[in-house]
């Protein structure tokens, strides 16, 4: 079990939100789903490499790697 | 959060009444969040009788409508698709004061199935407000197809409400959905109060653990009545963003769809043009020919034909053609999917520019017609990014526009090749003054970022919805049809009266002078020290109510040294404007212009009502003026500096 920042969380990899920091966008992406203990998947990137499209509750949402900086996931390297 | 339409709401202005609710036995409220297909649920339901309108002076627009179900009469109001009711946006803002206004007898909450879980997130908001609803489970024919099945009668019991499955853009289920929400707004069927809703934020109520506590609920009602995961963006979104948004094909894709989309209406808008101009000259000889049979005063002859009947039939056969090829285009792009992966595929750049990816979005929506681009401004949050996208829309050729740039590059441009060849490159050449309006865009929103509206970009959030295989003939029509009669409707509400004026401009004289010629000679100076004369400068001028007359003034003032000839093809077009002193360097600057002079008065107007302030307006004016002015003087200094 391994903690990061959701903006480091490879391409093509799973992680679950562990929390969220106080952020001007903290409220609008909590009423997109990106709750505590809610699974997260790192999509793909834009083609200049920002932003970043992810799976969050069945929907790709797009954030910029700052605002993705807030979010902080942990990821279960065992399986 | 977003709700882009550029076919939806386009041709339509705002109008500042309601329906008014005395007349009818019931209203529906429709909620939900974007792109779950409510805006194809109401036209489905409400056909033509909609319209939009303000409620309680809120920007965010409502969609008012009507229909009839087993002989009621039913009032239809289509909420801003939002996420939430804790208001961080103006859409969700109207939606949670409408909803606790009471202004209603049932809430439709449209939710896609395939996605349920976020879905309910906002149903279970509303209903901690109101049981006087029914859930509508759309998109059903896409979960079935992904193996997702839904308990109805449980998920019923778990929200206290009747559930309905429908597929809104297959007619299916629609009727179902109106018989249940007529029981419950009569009170026929019972609906509850669940405890588990109710008790949202009961114990903490701040934001984060109410928003958790939502999210808790929803994953174990999702948990409880849904079997089959189905496959949320499946292999196939994954392929067609592989092409569309890769590092590598990404951006050169989008330049080529756009290069078709403009070579498409270049290259098809010529045979409908030819056929509408020869129309119009067939139709003006008949009349003219009446008129002599009747023996009409020879003034009034040229006043009614030369005047009005010229620059009306000059409108349309120039707006029209490239219009229903451009918009129904334009719309199947938008229905499937696309458009939003245009905002994530240049998100990078408008942040270095300090502004925000959906203004390319804005952008889009200015080519139908700014004033709609303005109003789209409403989808970037940050005000200071929203105003940014305001100042710089009318870069974008709108509607009355882009024909004139597309009639001026085939005449100075082209008008050696023929055919395909030309199609090819007016379409080049088109190509080229977007990439260029892109970045006067982002080089004037960095300048603005840097100066009066100082900030650094703020975030981007945006959802990219799955692909969705376009509805070819519904789409084609349905934007046909809006934008043949927006051509025509703006044809008559404005070349009619400009016709009028402009003829009796150039035949109304003043010591062997007509008006328009001292007009015209004021304004010759400044003309000419930016590459054009003052006939095209007053053209730009007197062109402000609707930028799709300046083009019938640049000729009426040039014909009326002449006798009135027919000119009927781009090609005589050509020869009028070399024969009053065109060169390339004029039809550079005239392009130069039709691009950056001021928004027309229209999208003034919106200004004004968005920014809510005079200094905005102005600053829309000045920016794209001083820009294009400026522009033109340079290109007209280096050429004179070139040929000596
Ligand atoms: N397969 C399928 N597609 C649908 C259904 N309802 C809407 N759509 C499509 O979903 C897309 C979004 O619909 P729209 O009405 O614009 O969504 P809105 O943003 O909620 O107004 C459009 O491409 C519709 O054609 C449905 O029941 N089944």
């Amino acid at each position: 079990m391994t903690r990061c920042s959701l903006d480091m969380l490879p391409v093509g990899e799973k992680g679950v939100i562990c929390s969220i920091d106080n952020t001007r966008i903290k409220n609008r992406i909590l009423d997109l789903g990106f709750t505590k203990n809610t699974e997260i998947s790192t999509l793909r990137k834009s083609p200049a490499g920002d932003p970043t499209a992810y799976l969050v509750k069945g929907s790709v949402i797009a954030l910029r790697c700052e605002d993705a900086r807030s979010i902080n996931v942990s990821i279960n390297n065992g399986d | 959060m977003i709700d882009i339409s550029l076919h939806k709401h386009s041709a339509k202005q705002e109008v500042n009444s309601d329906l008014s609710k005395s007349k009818y036995d019931f209203t529906f409220a429709l909620a939900g969040n974007p792109n779950v297909g409510k805006s194809t649920l109401f036209n489905a339901l409400t056909g033509m009788n909609q319209h939009t309108g303000n409620w309680a002076g809120k920007t965010v627009s409502l969609e008012y409508g009507s229909c009839k179900h087993k002989d009621n009469l039913i009032r239809l109001v289509d909420l801003p698709g939002s996420y939430s009711l804790q208001h961080d946006s103006p859409e969700e803002e109207v939606t949670d004061d409408f909803i606790k206004s009471n202004d209603y007898d049932c809430v439709i909450l449209v939710v896609d199935a395939t996605s349920l879980e976020r879905n309910l997130m906002l149903a279970v908001q509303v209903l901690k407000q109101t049981q006087m609803a029914v859930l509508c489970l759309n998109l059903m024919d896409e979960a079935k197809k992904q193996g997702i099945s839904i308990d109805t009668d449980e998920l019923s019991l778990r929200l206290g409400i009747p559930v309905v499955e429908t597929a809104a853009n297959k007619n299916r289920g629609i009727n179902e959905l109106m018989d249940k929400a007529l029981d419950v707004a009569s009170g026929r069927a019972k609906t509850f109060a669940v405890k588990s809703i109710c008790d949202i934020g009961n114990r903490k109520s701040d934001y984060e653990s109410r928003a958790e506590e939502i999210s808790d609920l929803c994953k174990k009602i999702y948990c409880n009545v849904v079997d089959g995961t189905g496959q949320r963006y499946s292999s196939f979104d994954r392929k067609l963003d592989n092409i569309f948004t890769s590092k590598i094909t990404g951006i050169p894709i989008m330049l080529l769809v756009f290069a078709l989309i403009f070579w498409l209406t270049a290259y098809g808008a010529n045979y409908p043009g030819e056929w509408l101009s020869a129309g119009f000259a067939y139709i003006k000889e008949q009349l003219s020919a009446l008129c002599g049979l009747i023996n009409m005063n020879s003034k009034l002859e040229s006043f009614l034909l030369d005047g009005i009947y010229t620059t009306v039939s000059w409108v349309v056969s120039v707006m029209l053609p490239p219009a229903i090829i451009f918009f129904p285009l334009f719309a199947l792009l938008e229905d499937f999917g696309y458009l939003p992966r245009v905002a994530f595929n240049l998100d990078r750049f408008f942040k270095r520019a300090g502004a925000n990816g959906k203004q390319a979005l804005t952008m889009l929506m200015g080519f139908g017609c700014n004033a709609c681009g303005v109003m789209g401004c409403r989808i970037i949050n940050s005000p200071r990014e929203r105003l940014i996208g305001i100042l710089t829309n009318s870069f974008v050729p709108c509607n009355g526009r882009l024909p004139t740039l597309m009639a001026i590059v085939s005449i100075f441009f082209a008008s050696s090749l023929t055919g395909f060849k030309k199609s090819l490159v007016t379409t080049g050449i088109l190509l080229l003054m977007l990439i260029l309006v892109v970045f006067l865009t982002l080089a004037v929103s960095l300048l603005l970022s840097k100066t009066i509206l100082k900030g650094t970009s703020s975030s981007f959030i945006l959802e990219l919805p799955p692909y969705r295989k376009p509805r070819f003939i519904k789409v084609i029509l349905l934007s046909l049809k809006e934008k043949v009669l927006y051509v025509l409707s703006r044809a008559v509400m404005v070349a009619v009266p400009a016709g009028a004026i402009i003829w009796l401009m150039t035949n109304i004289t003043v010591s062997d002078k007509s008006i328009l010629y001292y007009f015209t000679d004021i304004l010759s100076p400044v003309g000419e020290a930016v590459g054009v004369d003052g006939v095209v400068l007053s053209a730009f001028l007197l062109g402000f109510p609707a930028n799709e007359i300046v083009i019938p003034i640049i000729l009426m003032s040039y014909m009326s040294g002449n006798v009135l000839t027919e000119y009927s093809s781009i090609y005589e077009l050509g020869v009028l404007l070399q024969s009053n002193g065109w060169t390339i360097v004029t039809a550079i600057c005239t392009a130069v212009l039709c691009l950056l002079h001021f928004p027309c008065s229209t999208t003034c107007f919106t200004i004004k009502k968005e920014t809510k302030s005079n200094l905005w307006t102005l600053a829309s004016i000045i920016i794209p003026l001083m820009s294009g002015l400026f522009i033109c003087f340079v290109i007209n200094l280096i050429s004179s500096f070139i040929t000596g």
